[in-house]
């Protein structure tokens, strides 16, 4: 099969944003996942994120491993390069590509399977890194494209379509990222446009190792009553810590203040994260506490959303290796070859 | 009855019998370097264990004015310091041949043999007398036995003193010890010991302009001047050493004098997929990267490689090969990759190989590789092994030309795009089967494509339409042929006679190829030889094959890979090869390829020429 073909025209009157481009210029193709895939939500959200903070789409580069999760870089951001790469190591390749241009921005999707089973080895490498990109886990608890085995995080005691209960432990890849060092962590749920769409806005920002995991319901595998990513059922349990706001460096922030409930948090290039704290104790800015306060909410069986954890001024592997600033696809022979009189040098030491 | 005795000047092999890590392999480079100071080209190998510290280990030092770098076989001296190997040592040592050993503790005369000729000297004595600390005891030891050999072989004391004071420049506290150590075991030897012995070192001049260096380092150093910015890697025998140097020369070559920045970026990956992956981002992304690693990483490596081939990404792998298969052998040679690296991944798949025979090749193969791995945007393999990559080898100064620019294939610019020239990231505008690429972030509104693997058409849309499948391979295809013309071509070795044999060899048999070849024509053997320096084969190959009756295929492997490779793709006649097969995880030998291929001529009774018509 081939696509089906998105018309191009736009409406004239449709609002332009600061780099002049429309909203349905971060579209891509459309989206050949099943009618009501949380998954197409969060394409839906990653364009409003982009449109809003004056991204020029061709300045984003996409990656992902294999999977439904990883087919939707091809329906966002159609004008931006993307790459669909091999299952579980889309990782190592995002690095790769981030240590070759450090001026794009880098934007990571991955599944449940793709990350938390065959691919739990480069998430973990890729956050410890602290390499600077937005990291999406489209969580919905099974392989979809496979029809309907469990992943990882499928929680213990959940139900298959088949009637299957699934025995393992679940990967909680919330609590793994915030102890491997990821710098920006956060949970959504894809029906939740306001609560995800700061989230990836923060995360963009960020100059390191950004995380999201956004449970995103299977509707042809995992949408059934006994499922712990149904839409019923995290909507039942989900327990948001905080609603975002983020603005970017250039806007002047006037924003009501009431003392204890919010906090701002300017990050390392200048843009403020607005916390309003639902949870009055909830700190984002004390990675142990956010882990015991996951942790004792799993427990309850409650889905702790929002911002969980920003160090602001995080350091990205740039830094760690101390590069140029120069993007090294840009350095040529002059800037790279050490040339014949050097070579000489080294060949007489050689004797 | 005495044993007679081997006599003989600059043309022997001494072999040092040591325990790991107890500080001799730094004393036996310094007694090989003392020797090639004295003009006389010496080949050193280590034959090392899978160990930090306490298996046995040698260190092998072929001196040879000829100049034949390959190993040769058998041993003329050991320097048998290690107990745990002693009678092993003492057999190998051939008839006539000479036994340095530590004779404080008295042994048994049945621990020796009666054909050999035997030189005790009171090492640990020496030692203990002179040195409280048992650390220095130990490493004392070491110096003193080559002040020793100094002296036994006749061997110029200066050489060795300069050298020592290069090593320890400005370290005073070291150096005056050390040449004391040195001076000492001389000193003991010329008074006690007969000296010299029939064998000796003779000052000369055939090392002229040489240099001495390991292959790892000088494939380091290719990627270096080959414009690699990204290197990612997972430590395995016997390639670590090639990601450690490029760090090194990097750290002296590639950091910006301004800003103190860096010009490169060096990941230690989780694993052997991440390194790999790292590589295939970076050379999507633009910028010039390289691994590597030896086969059980190959192995891992091979989706990867695949997608590589398929998304066309130019990646370049450095495999210094090992013996296989599995995880065995990490610190013994082969040349057993060819197959896996030729072929790796699943699907219809060809990769581009290079062979080199020195480290002057590993330089300048490693960074011709950058240049292939950009301009036909696919992996390709420098397939090196551990006998040139992890031994100092004498060779030819590497060479650069200032003039040379980065071949950074096709990549249309956004001026290019702007203009209206038809990007098809799939498309084969130019007839070579080499498509155009943009690098990410190039053009608002042109040039950007999604990547995948086989699943697309020219344009690089979505398409699992046979046709269009077909049609990419086909290309790929079409691709794989420009790449013979880019590649190093074979170098041939004509015969001084007329010749219906052939040789056709790779790699690191070359030292001992060539002189194979001069020990076949002192018997009247004459065979012309090719050694072939890359796949895809050119029609070279071929030829040569038909322009002989028969043709010897030299490998260090089992199953005769490359004979396979060129069966399979340069569709040549199985029966018209022989292979000779050397696979022991030592380093073949001139001896072995002589025997194997005179014993088939004299079968296939070919009368040798008459040495003096011949002349």
């Amino acid at each position: 099969m081939t696509y089906l073909t998105k018309p191009k025209l736009h409406h004239p009157t449709l609002q332009k944003n600061k780099v002049g481009y429309t909203r349905r210029d971060y579209e891509g193709k459309i989206s050949t996942l099943c009618a009501g895939c949380g998954h197409d939500s969060i394409s839906a959200s990653i364009i409003q994120a982009c449109w809003e903070l004056d991204i020029q789409p061709h300045r984003v580069a996409k990656l992902s491993g294999i999977g439904c999760s990883s087919k939707t870089p091809d329906y966002f951001l159609g004008n931006s390069h993307g790459f669909n790469s091999v299952h579980g190591r889309m990782p190592s390749v995002l690095t790769g590509a981030n240590l070759a241009n450090r001026e794009l921005i880098y934007l990571g999707v991955s599944g449940d399977g793709d990350s938390a089973s065959i691919g739990i080895g480069q998430f973990a490498h890729i956050m410890r890194r602290g390499v600077n990109l937005t990291y999406i886990l489209e969580n919905n608890g099974v392989y979809g494209l496979t029809k309907g085995q469990f992943s990882a995080t499928a929680d213990a005691g959940s139900k298959s379509k088949r009637g299957v209960v699934n025995r393992d432990a679940p990967v909680d890849t919330v609590s793994l990222a915030l102890q491997l060092g990821a710098t920006y962590v956060a949970r959504s749920f894809s029906g939740d446009k306001k609560q995800l769409v700061p989230l990836i806005k923060g995360a963009i920002a960020h100059q390191g190792a950004a995380f999201i995991d956004i449970v995103s319901p299977c509707v042809a595998f995992n949408n059934h009553e006994g499922s712990t990513k149904s839409y019923d059922y995290v909507r039942e349990h989900n327990d948001s810590v905080n609603r975002l706001d983020f603005w970017p460096t250039r806007d002047a922030i006037s924003i009501d203040y009431q003392a204890g409930a919010v906090i701002d948090v300017a990050q390392h290039d200048g843009s403020v994260l607005r916390l309003r704290k639902i949870h009055p104790e909830y700190d984002p800015l004390d990675r142990v506490k956010a882990l015991n306060y996951i942790a004792e909410h799993q427990a309850k069986g409650e889905l702790v959303t929002g911002l969980l954890y920003v160090h602001p001024d995080a350091e990205d592997l740039h830094a760690h290796l101390n590069t140029v600033d120069t993007p090294f696809n840009q350095l040529n022979a002059r800037e790279l070859c050490p040339g014949a009189a050097a070579l000489a040098k080294i060949n007489a030491a050689l004797r | 009855m005495k044993p007679k005795r081997i006599e003989s000047i600059n043309d022997f092999v001494i072999k040092f019998a040591n325990v790991n890590g107890s500080g001799s392999a730094s004393a036996n480079e310094l007694f090989a370097r003392s020797i090639l100071r004295m003009g006389v080209p010496v080949s050193p190998r280590n034959i090392f264990p899978s160990n930090i510290q306490g298996l046995p280990t040698w260190y092998e030092v072929r001196v040879t004015e000829k100049g034949w770098l390959g190993r040769r076989g058998g041993v003329d001296l050991m320097v048998a310091m290690n107990p745990q190997t002693w009678n092993q040592d003492i057999a190998e040592i051939e008839p006539g041949g000479y036994l340095f050993y530590d004779s404080t503790r008295p042994l048994p005369q049945s621990k020796f043999r009666d054909d050999i000729n035997v030189i005790g000297m009171p090492l640990t004595d020496i030692c203990n007398a002179t040195y409280d600390d048992s650390r220095q005891r130990q490493l004392f030891k070491n110096i003193i036995y080559v002040g020793a050999l100094a002296a036994l072989l006749d061997m110029d004391a200066g050489a060795i003193a300069e050298l020592i004071g290069e090593q320890y420049k400005g370290k005073e506290k070291l150096l005056k010890p050390n040449l004391n150590a040195m001076q000492m075991g001389r000193d003991y030897a010329l008074a006690h010991l007969k000296c010299p012995i029939g064998l000796r070192v003779q000052r000369a001049d055939a090392v002229g302009k040489k240099i001495f260096m390991e292959g790892n380092s000088a494939a380091a150093l290719g990627a270096v001047y080959g414009g690699a910015t990204v290197c990612a890697w997972y430590p395995i025998t016997p390639s670590s050493s090639v990601a450690e140097a490029f760090e090194r020369y990097c750290k002296r070559l590639r950091v910006d004098p301004e800003t103190g920045k860096n010009k490169f970026a060096i990941v230690q990956a989780e694993d052997e997929l991440a390194s790999i992956g790292m590589v295939t981002g970076a050379g999507w992304n633009g910028a010039r990267a390289f691994t590597a690693t030896s086969g059980p990483g190959i192995s891992l490596m091979t989706e990867f490689i695949g997608l590589a081939y398929f998304a066309e990404i130019p990646v370049t792998v450095i495999d210094v090969q090992r013996g296989g298969p599995s995880t065995g052998m990490p610190t013994r040679t082969q040349q057993a990759d060819i197959l896996s690296t030729a072929y790796a991944s699943h699907g219809d798949t060809k990769h581009v190989l290079l062979f080199p025979e020195d480290p002057k090749e590993c330089f300048e193969f490693t960074a011709q590789a950058l240049d292939l791995a950009d301009r036909l945007q696919t992996p390709v393999f420098v397939m090196t092994d551990l006998d040139i990559g992890m031994n100092t080898r004498l060779c030819d100064p590497l060479e650069w030309d200032d003039a040379k620019q980065y071949d950074r294939g096709k990549v249309m610019s956004a001026e290019e795009l702007q203009a209206g020239k038809d990007f098809g990231r799939y498309l084969d505008l130019d007839g070579d089967g080499i498509p155009y690429r943009t690098y990410p972030g190039t053009h608002p509104t042109r040039g950007a494509y999604f990547t995948r693997g086989t699943t697309k058409d020219r344009y690089a849309r979505y398409s699992e339409a046979g046709p269009d499948y077909v049609d990419n391979m086909q290309r790929l295809l079409k691709k794989f042929e420009t790449a013979k013309t880019l590649v190093p071509k074979p170098l041939l070795s004509a015969a001084l006679h007329p010749a219906r044999f052939g040789v056709i060899y790779f790699g690191s048999t070359s030292p001992a190829m060539a002189e194979a070849l001069d020990a076949l024509a002192a018997q009247g053997i004459y065979v012309n030889a090719l050694r072939v320096r890359a796949f895809p084969f050119q029609d070279e190959i071929a030829d040569f094959v038909a322009a002989h009756s028969k043709v010897f295929v030299i490998e260090q492997n089992r199953d005769a890979q490359l004979k396979t490779l060129l069966v399979n793709e340069a569709h040549i006649n199985p029966a018209s090869l022989i292979s000779v097969l050397h696979y022991d995880g030592t380093p073949i030998t001139a001896r072995f390829i002589v025997k194997e291929i005179a014993a088939v001529t004299a079968a296939l009774n070919v009368r040798p020429l008459k040495k003096d018509k011949a002349a």
